[in-house]
């Protein structure tokens, strides 16, 4: 690795577009989250309700993501927002909804990237924070998982978490 | 000697009776909902009377005196009234964010007279406006004292807000530490309880849990306002929960009936979400 990326560094304008990954790679400024959703085997079944929000000690929750039924008559999706509910209480109560750049669909079982910039994240200022992810699932159970983190991070894998009913694994790493 | 303490036991019943109504039976009501979310909500009520909670098998609770107060402090309707044999059951249509209140508040009159040589206690029902009428021609030595009672709930569209708890200065009333629409299991929740408008210091305050039908031990906590009218409560286990707050009374006891005295009590129901 090392020899190339010296030879790209003394190459000129190529050399400069190429550098712009090897920096982010030495300061990331991405974070992806891998959110596994499982498949269940239940008579009846709903995609669940996930809330993604971002949570650092003395600061306000910062919420993220959340996937819930958007685009139902009269905005009725909305009224079981509440019962993602450590989410609600930390955050989402005091949202509105449809919120932009935030709001999304429910999805399908399997595995779902999503990427965050530090700033979507909150995470500006240096320090500890922890990323919390929560589903509900409608005549179905509530399971919510933490992965703390820290900013500045370090590129490549940034925590992992696995849940047993309600979510399958939740990876994070940063680019 | 044998006749003697049935009399005696005879004059306490009536005289408990008199002072403390419905002691026995706890009033209550349930909303289907305390945390919503949602631009166009409802919660259902049902209220009712009755010494098991949260189960209706005994009176319904009147709703005459039924009101509900919007977040913005506007009046609300109760709709969809309905009274049945052991409950009664109410809408609300929660169209503002915010904390609502549904309240149903009596500010009654209890006492006796005596009439023909016989005391006579006044009927259930008589207020300041009507004792008048209600006190029949030649009766003498009338008694009077005031019975306030409240009984309500709270329930929260988005945000919790405490525009609703402004007090209004007569009997006892709840003022949020802690909003009573965000209290979860192993969280301390702190209240404070005024009389008349001002810090209610050694107020008993019972707390218990709903489900009473399906365990064997009550599960009462029975716990005192501070001198500034606080009172910190634990919750073990997340579910619905009866408070009740009464102004202390004069007991019975050694056969002499207790004077007639002031009754004030408070009732809430008060859900508590798992963490």
């Amino acid at each position: 690795m090392q020899s190339p990326s010296r030879t790209i560094l003394t190459g000129g304008t190529l050399g400069a577009a190429l550098t712009a990954p090897v920096m982010a790679a030495a300061a990331p400024a991405t974070m992806d989250v891998t959110i596994t959703i499982p498949q269940l085997k239940v008579a009846e079944y709903h995609r669940p309700y996930v809330a993604i929000w971002v949570e650092k000690a003395g600061a306000p929750a910062k919420t993220v993501a959340v996937w819930y039924d958007y685009d139902m008559k009269g905005n009725e999706g909305t009224k079981w927002l509440r019962d993602v509910r450590q989410w609600w209480r930390a955050s989402g109560r005091t949202m509105t909804f449809p919120a932009n750049g935030i709001t999304g669909a429910t999805r399908a079982p399997g595995a779902h990237k999503i990427s965050f910039s530090r700033a979507q994240l909150g995470a500006t200022a240096a320090g500890d924070y922890t990323l919390v992810i929560e589903a509900a699932r409608e005549v179905g159970g509530r399971e919510l998982l933490r992965i703390p983190f820290s900013w500045p991070a370090k590129a490549g894998a940034g925590g992992r978490a696995a849940g047993k009913t309600e979510l399958g694994a939740v990876t994070v790493a940063f680019r | 000697m044998k006749k003697q303490i049935l009399g005696l036991v005879a004059t306490v019943a009536i005289a408990a009776t008199a002072a403390v109504p419905a002691s026995a039976h706890r009033q209550w009501m349930m909303p289907s909902s305390t945390v919503l979310s949602g631009d166009d909500v409802w919660v259902t009520v049902d209220a009712a009377v009755s010494n098991d909670l949260f189960y209706f098998e005994h009176q319904p609770l009147r709703l005459d005196a039924m009101k509900a107060w919007a977040p913005d402090g506007t009046e609300v309707a109760i709709e969809n009234k309905a009274t049945g044999r052991y409950r009664s059951t109410f809408d609300v249509h929660l169209t503002q964010k915010g904390t609502y209140r549904i309240a149903s508040v009596a500010d009654m009159l209890m006492g006796s007279y005596d009439l023909n040589g016989k005391t006579e206690r006044l009927p259930r029902g008589t207020t300041a406006a009507n004792l008048a009428e209600r006190i029949p021609a030649g009766a003498t030595n009338v008694k009077t004292a005031e019975a306030n009672n409240r009984n309500e709930i709270f329930v929260t569209v988005g945000e919790p807000t405490t525009t609703l708890f402004k007090p209004v200065g007569k009997g006892i009333e709840l003022v949020p530490v802690t909003h009573p629409n965000d209290l979860i299991a192993g969280e301390a929740a702190t209240f404070q309880f005024l009389l008349d408008g001002k810090p209610a210091a050694d107020l008993p305050v019972t707390v218990i849990p709903g489900g009473i039908r399906y365990r064997d031990q009550l599960g009462d906590q029975h716990l005192k306002t501070d001198a500034d009218g606080k009172v910190e409560i634990n919750w073990a286990e997340p579910g619905m929960y009866w408070l009740n707050v009464t102004t202390p009374q004069a007991g019975g006891d050694e056969g002499a009936p207790p004077p007639i005295a002031r009754r004030v009590s408070y009732a809430t129901t008060l859900e508590v979400l798992a963490p």
